[in-house]
């Protein structure tokens, strides 16, 4: 009987389950792995093989994936060798080419390790780099596949006598695992300033005196501090260039997260599942935690250690640290000892390095509960690169080179996808540079050679441009931006016929050369037609107008499709805040149409409500005014909508935000109840929307995408009145509804557009 | 439209469209050499389309001079002659086509370089706007001088001759009626005698020039880094950009190495001569604020980057047609 397993089945500790399970029923065999599967093959009595392959599914490892088992019949001996005859071995891989390869994501310190690590009597006592089958390292230390130490960061580690022999023992929790490691023939830390005896002493006493210390991670490089040094909090935003976007905090475990915030039930699922990823929790007014980590926010981005070294600087120090990427903004993440030094070491009080090389990088994922479901809203570590299903088999391996900022790239191979992690924003010249290699990389480990990209249709975003440049126009499928958001989501969700895609975003280009971002699409995952559309508004000195969610108030004020009435717009508190002069100047460049390209976008509807409410004049981070405004409405209370209008235009359904406007600027009341108000009309709107084109079309499936949907409250409301509908609704959960999701959609869209031909 | 700006989808419509039926080489000059025994002729030819006519510092008339003899001296050549064509709109004030060819001679006298040959053609009402002016020139180069987009090498020095962005601000600001306070003029001027000079200091390490028109600095390095397959890194802090001008650009959200010049030059130039061009620069009026700004490197090719204030390095491509946010 010849088996092979595909999924997730290499680096998760599938080969010794499959030799205990087998040696357990006494069968004779063996098992190896091969490019991305495992193969097993395996004689004895029919009921024993039977169990055998019932077992095999049904008792996986937790953290392996088994999409497909494919049982062929053999003759003769289950191995050609009389050797092993009568008995169940792992043999060595072989370098199958065939047939698809995976690449397990990391894993959080699993708790048999853990126990381990805090057992004086073990060993690997306070071993700052244990891990077994089923936990530590895997994507970002594999150089190639198959999963073999040879072909991993460890191979310049060989294994002493006693973890050789855990090694090879079928029946010991370290049988095959690949980077296993002990305080004998492991990596080791290192203390920037010379040769302290003991590194983590010294790296912990510098934290705990309140300075700061880049720490050598399982992706990256970290930036750590104590979570309540408010200085030190201050001095790494300097540092970072980043003047406000929040800073997640590590806590030792659950009991401690507790303290600093809410964590639901969907949280606290996400915080223990083994991607330990950052998830935003509502904060508790009294948390420990210095206003500098996350200012003005009614949330705080919270995690658990997922690797040994960081479960000894939690138990160690005993209080919530900051733990941020180690780089200045927009730049990837320092994974070279070299690198770290170079640019981080000029304002760090210390660096904690270590000798295991990350080959990959990885930056933490996040995680935010949205619509009672925990959804990722960064992809990387322990979440990627693992395979999503593709709605149409892929003809030919293809590439998906994703948007400009939060960038990643996906491979489509058959039926699946892979998707790399979260880079960033591709202006940067080392976060292009990332992207390039991503690419090979990710080519490389699945042994594909894309024959077709897919891209977007703005020619100024440089995966745009890198898609132009390597590519002849054959091979290329440009992709609007919002269907394949929403084919993102769709896909996910294994959504099979024609859906409605509401998509709400900052903006991309549409198909007639205007910026899109509130559009509702019929679609399937070739085609769409746009249905309806938010009203649009210019965008005084176009990227400029993004930075400054005050122009874009301007914007609407003095340019909105429908025109506001004057005597709103002569006499309001904005114009006072910006001054004659910057008013004047950006209300004749919209007059005369200089720089101020028309957009449909919900996204930026959202910034100019959050201006127009003095929350945010400038924007420092992405999103920062959508994120301040949905604050503001969460501390607002449930309320009535504003008025809102929903008239035709040229065939289309048109939300003009006018009224809306009018209203935001004349109602009385607190800020926290007009934007909590403003959400509701929003959610309204997009109800009438929708079902006025499900009634029209005949279309009950929903598919929402875009960035504007990393609202809780705007998602959460939305999906719960359509479901009240009777509408089937869907909203990504694995994949980002950001742009982070963009090149998942695209590689949906382009498979499904070849298979058709 | 978009094609009209002097980046991407100008830089693909010639590749595509018009080079290839030439039978052209594919890399981008400002003008072309020809050997006519053992002289070496440079020939550059442009037409001029500008609204308005008139702006602060120049017209119509003085730009299509001074930009013909700017794109031969780009291939280090001392202009000889200029020919120049009309193309004039029914209706058009005679009074406004004295005007125009009036600055056409002055620009010619006051550079030394004459109009010997010319056409004019009216055609009706609504076929053009206003006026269209073409200018070719003609130039003679020394022997052993060969500045070209294909000569840049990892290491030169790149300098630039003065402050950039005015030109495209100045007619910007003056279409627009943008009330901007006065003082943006356009920098149209000849830089043939600044080449002169440079050559005569620096001769064959003077690798490439280049007058960063339409699609601004910006665009002007993207071309030279790909036609000579090396990269180039840009220092922020390093570019001249006059305050008013620094201004205008920040309240209309372009980015001065997008806007368009008429009277700076880019030059490559070899490390070691670096300093000696750039003191020679100095030394004559229209290269009197010329600094380096960077530095020619062996990255990917046609790569250019730009260290900014913050420290941190941005990729700065060429404008894609009309300038679209890209932020989502
Ligand atoms: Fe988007
Ligand atoms: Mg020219
Ligand atoms: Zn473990
Ligand atoms: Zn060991």
């Amino acid at each position: 009987m010849r088996i092979e397993v595909h999924g997730t089945v290499q680096g998760v500790g599938f080969r010794p389950f499959v030799y205990r399970l087998a040696t357990g029923l006494g069968l004779r065999g063996e098992v190896h792995n091969a490019g991305g599967h495992v193969v097993v093959r395996a004689a004895g009595p029919a009921v024993a093989v039977d169990e055998f392959l019932t077992r095999l599914t049904g008792e996986a490892p937790g953290q392996s994936a088994v999409d497909r088992v494919v049982v062929t019949r053999e003759s003769g001996s289950p191995d050609g060798s009389d050797a092993t005859r009568g008995r169940f071995t792992i043999r060595a891989s072989t370098d199958e080419r065939s047939g698809p390869r995976e690449l397990p994501p990391d894993l959080a310190t699993c708790d048999a390790c853990l126990r381990e690590l805090f057992d004086p009597a073990d060993r690997r006592f306070r071993y700052p780099f244990l891990n077994c089958t089923g936990c530590g390292p895997r994507a970002t230390i594999v150089g190639d596949l198959p999963y073999d130490r040879a072909r991993t960061a460890m191979r310049g580690f060989p294994m002493c006598g006693p973890c050789a022999a855990e090694y090879r023992d079928p029946a010991n929790r370290r049988f095959h695992a690949e980077p296993t490691a002990c305080p004998d023939c492991g990596p080791r830390l290192r203390w920037s300033t010379d040769r302290v005896a003991d590194a983590l002493a010294a790296a912990e006493a510098v934290i705990a005196a309140g300075g700061l210390v880049a720490v050598k991670g399982i992706g990256g490089y970290q930036l750590v501090c104590a979570a309540d040094a408010h200085e030190t909090v201050q001095r790494l935003r300097t540092a970072k260039h980043r003047p406000r976007k929040p800073f997640a905090v590590m806590v030792r475990d659950l009991a401690v997260a507790r303290t600093l915030g809410d964590v639901g039930p969907h949280a606290e699922s996400a915080l223990r599942s083994t991607a330990r990823p950052i998830v935003l929790v509502p904060r508790h007014p009294g948390a420990p935690v210095a206003g500098a980590v996350a200012p003005g926010l009614a949330e705080l981005g919270v995690f658990l250690p997922y690797s040994p070294l960081h479960h000894l600087l939690l138990t160690d120090l005993d209080r919530p640290l900051v733990v941020t990427s180690g780089n200045r903004t927009d730049e990837p993440i320092a994974i070279t000892d070299d690198h770290a030094d170079a640019v981080l070491g000029p304002f760090v009080d210390g660096i904690l390095f270590h000798e295991r090389p990350i080959w990959s990088r990885y930056d933490d994922s996040v995680v935010r509960v949205v619509a009672e479901h925990p959804r990722v809203l960064r992809r990387a570590r322990g979440h990627s690169p693992a395979p999503m299903p593709l709605p149409a088999s892929a003809p030919a391996p293809l590439l998906a080179v994703g948007a400009q900022l939060k960038n990643t790239v996906t491979l489509g191979i058959g039926g699946r996808a892979v998707t790399g992690p979260h880079l960033g924003d591709l202006s940067d010249v080392g976060t292009l540079a990332a992207f390039e290699e991503s690419i090979a990389a990710l080519s490389g480990l699945h042994a594909v050679t894309p024959e077709v990209v897919a891209h977007d249709l703005h020619p100024g975003y440089l995966s745009t441009q890198h898609a132009r440049r390597w590519w002849s126009a054959r091979d290329r499928i440009g992709v609007q931006h919002h269907h394949a958001h929403v084919a993102a989501t769709a896909a996910e969700h294994g959504v099979a016929g024609p859906f409605l895609g509401l998509a709400y975003d900052g903006f991309g280009l549409g198909d007639d050369g205007t910026l899109w971002g509130g559009e509702l699409l019929l679609c399937d995952y070739t085609r769409y037609r746009r249905l309806a559309r938010f009203a649009t508004a210019p965008l005084p000195g176009g990227e400029a107008a993004v930075r400054g969610p005050a122009r874009m108030a301007l914007g609407y004020l003095f340019g909105a499709e429908n025109r506001l009435p004057d005597h709103v717009t002569e006499d309001h508190g904005l114009l006072a805040r910006l001054g004659d002069r910057q008013v004047t100047l950006v209300r004749r460049m919209i007059e005369a149409d200089v720089n101020c390209p028309r957009a449909s976008s919900a996204g930026r509807l959202f910034d100019a409500v959050a201006a127009l409410l003095g929350l945010c004049d400038e924007a420092t981070y992405e999103g920062e005014a959508a994120v301040l405004l949905e604050a503001a409405a969460a501390r607002g209370g449930p309320s009535t909508p504003l008025r809102w209008r929903l008239g035709r235009r040229a065939g289309l359904w048109v939300y003009d935000p006018a009224p809306t406007l009018v209203d935001v600027i004349t109602a009385d009341g607190p800020v926290e109840t007009v934007a909590r108000r403003f959400h509701r009309t929003v959610t309204e709107v997009s109800v009438a929307m929708v079902t006025e084109c499900a009634r029209q079309t005949g279309v009950r499936t929903v598919c929402l995408g875009g960035g504007v949907f990393q609202n809780q409250l705007l998602a959460g409301e939305l999906t719960t009145a359509l479901a009240g509908q009777d509408l089937e609704v869907h909203l990504g959960a694995l994949v980002p509804v950001n742009d982070g999701g963009v090149s998942y959609g695209q590689a949906a869209v382009a498979a499904a557009t070849l298979r058709e031909g | 439209l978009g094609h009209g700006s002097g980046g991407q989808l100008m830089a693909e419509l010639l590749r595509d469209v018009i080079t290839p039926a030439l039978g052209g080489s594919g890399v981008l000059e400002d003008a072309a050499v020809v050997s006519v025994g053992s002289t070496q002729i440079v020939f550059s030819t442009d037409g001029f389309v500008v609204t308005p006519r008139f702006f602060p510092g120049g017209d119509i008339g003085s730009l299509a001079v001074n930009g013909t003899i700017n794109d031969i001296a780009m291939r280090g050549a001392d202009p000889v002659a200029l020919s120049l064509a009309y193309l004039l709109e029914e209706g058009l004030p005679v009074a406004e086509l004295r005007r125009i060819t009036t600055s056409v001679a002055a620009a010619a006298g006051a550079a030394g370089v004459p109009v010997v040959t010319g056409d004019t053609k009216v055609v009706e009402r609504g076929g053009v706007d206003g006026v269209y002016v073409t200018t070719t020139g003609i130039g003679v180069r020394a022997p052993g001088v060969d500045p070209s987009a294909t000569r840049c090498r990892p290491g030169d020095v790149v300098l630039v001759s003065g402050p950039i962005a005015a030109h495209g601000m100045a007619v910007l600001s003056a279409r627009e009626d943008l009330g901007f306070d006065s003082g943006i003029r356009s920098d149209s001027r000849p830089l043939h005698r600044l080449v002169c000079t440079m050559l005569h200091t620096a001769g064959a390490a003077v690798h490439a020039l280049r007058d960063p028109t339409r699609g601004g600095v910006a665009s002007a390095l993207n071309e030279l880094a790909e036609a000579s397959g090396v990269s180039v890194e840009l220092d922020e802090t390093a570019l001249p950009v006059a305050r008013q001008v620094a201004a205008a650009c920040e309240i209309l959200g372009v980015d001065p190495l997008h806007v368009a010049n008429e009277g700076c030059l880019i030059a490559m130039v070899a490390p070691e001569s670096a300093d000696r061009v750039l003191a020679a620069m100095r030394r004559r009026p229209e290269g009197a604020a010329a600094c380096a700004v960077g530095r020619v490197g062996d990255g990917p090719a046609g790569r250019v980057t730009v260290r900014t204030l913050v420290g941190s390095t941005r990729v700065l491509d060429m404008l894609v047609g009309e300038q679209l946010p890209r932020i989502c």
